[in-house]
């Protein structure tokens, strides 16, 4: 269901984006592309004129989930940030444009209160002795950590969960920050961005794979891609397989992306209806309880979204370490 | 090719941006290592710590139980053998205090009997004792008289009469 409404509101804003940036691209030459953004925001916060009001609406919604160059806080100007490159001499990744984006900006943020907040917890749990119940924000840290250990970690992972906990707490407290600042205003959600979750998902494919290693060795693993079949099925099972660990990360990257620009965008697009009706009952009835509504759905969201990476990580994990030796020779003894 | 990609997604929802990745995995692993030594370290040590001072709260509890229900069995086995030992001393003084009364009762019966028959004894020989004297005083008694009808005359209806009167009277006498 909710897969389903992601799509249907993600699509024409898929092509949308593409229809926009064909624009931009013609009317401003490569360098500042922002510049041609700015001024349709402009136009729709200083009142309603010109003709096409839908693709301005279209457009600022787009510059609002899209990253961006510029860290804006209207009406009280913005912050022009740094265009950085890696010097030419660095091996492979030589001259890759590493500019300080928006997202990059909201990454930084996200990990300075991690640290912070962490950091406290992790000095108040040095000093708290086994006697002593923890309380405050160490105790509702607790509660987040322990249910992450116990009903996603172990759960899944099962035995030798206690390798994988840092990553996966980590992955959990990042995206569930992320989410959560960007329903700050002026804040940007970094995990809306679909080469962030790519990254998280990397890591989650690198993690899984090393683990798969290290469970079965070289020898098991490639067993493991034949799924137990016979030879002959080898040509059609072992793409297959092979193909399913990629897909797995897709399949995180494309879920997290997606769950997190939808609810802004949704959000977004009904603040502009009473903008494009020019109505203050619209304002007062659909779009102002509406936009509320989606946007305590979204703090839920933020949540179960950190959640469900977090979840599909460790489950990943778990698969590829499981000892499937013994379901294959159960499999093998009946088929003689 | 990848620039062309680029180009094509460039400003939509899919817009690439190896700078973001870059950024992405530099912040992420940083983040991680960092907290990793700060954070998880110190919270999970905490949990497993509080974990296992929970298990081992409740094995010890368990052994209190068991050792409580043990002492419990102990004390019911020592009480039902004070019961037995008490029972069996009570019975004991009961035996003994019947066959104590038992004793004296026979005792005392023989003892009884004892002195009934030297009563009886006693009773005999003063019996015995009266007679003779009754014997010596009849036989006196006709000595006296022969003696008197001897002193009187040899007549013989007085001799008779006279012996007819004694033992008259010595008849009334002894009634």
């Amino acid at each position: 269901m909710a897969i389903i409404k992601v799509f249907a509101v993600l699509l024409p804003l898929l092509l949308s984006g593409y229809g926009i940036a064909a624009a931009s691209s013609e009317s401003s030459s490569g360098a500042s592309g922002n510049m041609a953004v700015t001024p349709a925001v402009e136009a729709v916060h200083g009142g309603v004129e010109a003709a096409p009001e839908e693709e301005k609406a279209g457009a600022v919604i787009m510059h609002h989930i899209l990253d961006n160059h510029v860290f804006s806080f209207e009406p009280f100007g913005s912050v022009e940030l740094p265009r950085l490159s890696l010097p030419a001499a660095v091996p492979v990744l030589g001259g890759l444009d590493i500019s300080v984006t928006k997202h990059v900006v909201m990454l930084w943020l996200v990990s300075a209160l991690l640290l912070i907040v962490f950091s406290v917890v992790g000095l108040k749990y040095k000093t708290l002795s086994s006697r002593q119940a923890p309380k405050g924000l160490a105790n509702a840290i607790e509660a987040l950590v322990d249910f992450v250990r116990l009903d996603v970690a172990k759960s899944n992972i099962g035995h030798g969960y206690e390798k994988h906990l840092p990553y996966l707490l980590t992955v959990f407290f990042f995206i569930l920050f992320c989410n959560l600042l960007g329903l700050i205003p002026y804040g940007a959600t970094a995990t809306g961005n679909v080469n962030v979750t790519l990254t998280l998902s990397i890591f989650t494919f690198f993690v899984t794979q090393t683990a798969a290693f290290k469970a079965h060795g070289v020898k098991g693993y490639l067993q493991h891609l034949t799924a137990g079949t016979h030879w002959s099925l080898w040509i059609i099972m072992v793409p297959i397989e092979i193909i399913g660990q990629f897909t797995k990360p897709f399949a995180l990257t494309v879920r997290l992306f997606a769950n997190m620009t939808a609810g802004h965008i949704i959000i977004l697009s009904l603040i502009f209806i009473s903008f494009i009706l020019k109505s203050y009952v619209v304002a007062a009835t659909v779009s102002v309880p509406f936009a509320i509504f989606i946007y305590l759905l979204e703090l839920f969201v933020a949540f179960l979204q950190a959640f469900v990476f977090t979840m599909l990580s460790a489950l990943f994990i778990g698969l590829a370490t499981a000892h499937s030796s013994h379901d294959e020779h159960e499999a093998a003894v009946a088929h003689h | 090719m990848l620039t062309s990609g680029i180009i094509l997604l460039a400003g939509s929802l899919l817009e690439p941006n190896p700078g973001l990745i870059f950024w992405t995995a530099v912040t992420f692993v940083i983040v991680l290592l960092i907290l990793k030594k700060v954070a998880w370290g110190p919270i999970l040590g905490a949990l497993d710590e509080r974990e296992k001072g929970i298990q081992s709260s409740i094995d010890r509890a368990h052994q209190a139980k068991d050792e409580s229900e043990a002492i419990l069995l102990k004390n019911k086995q020592l009480l039902a053998k004070a019961d037995a030992e008490s029972d069996r001393i009570i019975r004991e003084g009961k035996d003994y205090a019947e066959k104590l009364r038992a004793d004296f009762t026979d005792k005392a019966q023989v003892e009884a009997k004892k002195m009934i028959a030297s009563a009886k004894d006693e009773i005999e020989q003063e019996k015995r004792r009266a007679l003779d004297v009754l014997r010596n005083e009849v036989a006196d008694l006709a000595v006296k008289g022969a003696e008197k009808i001897i002193k009187t005359a040899l007549d013989a209806d007085m001799q008779k009469k006279i012996v007819d009167t004694m033992i008259q009277d010595l008849s009334t006498k002894r009634n």
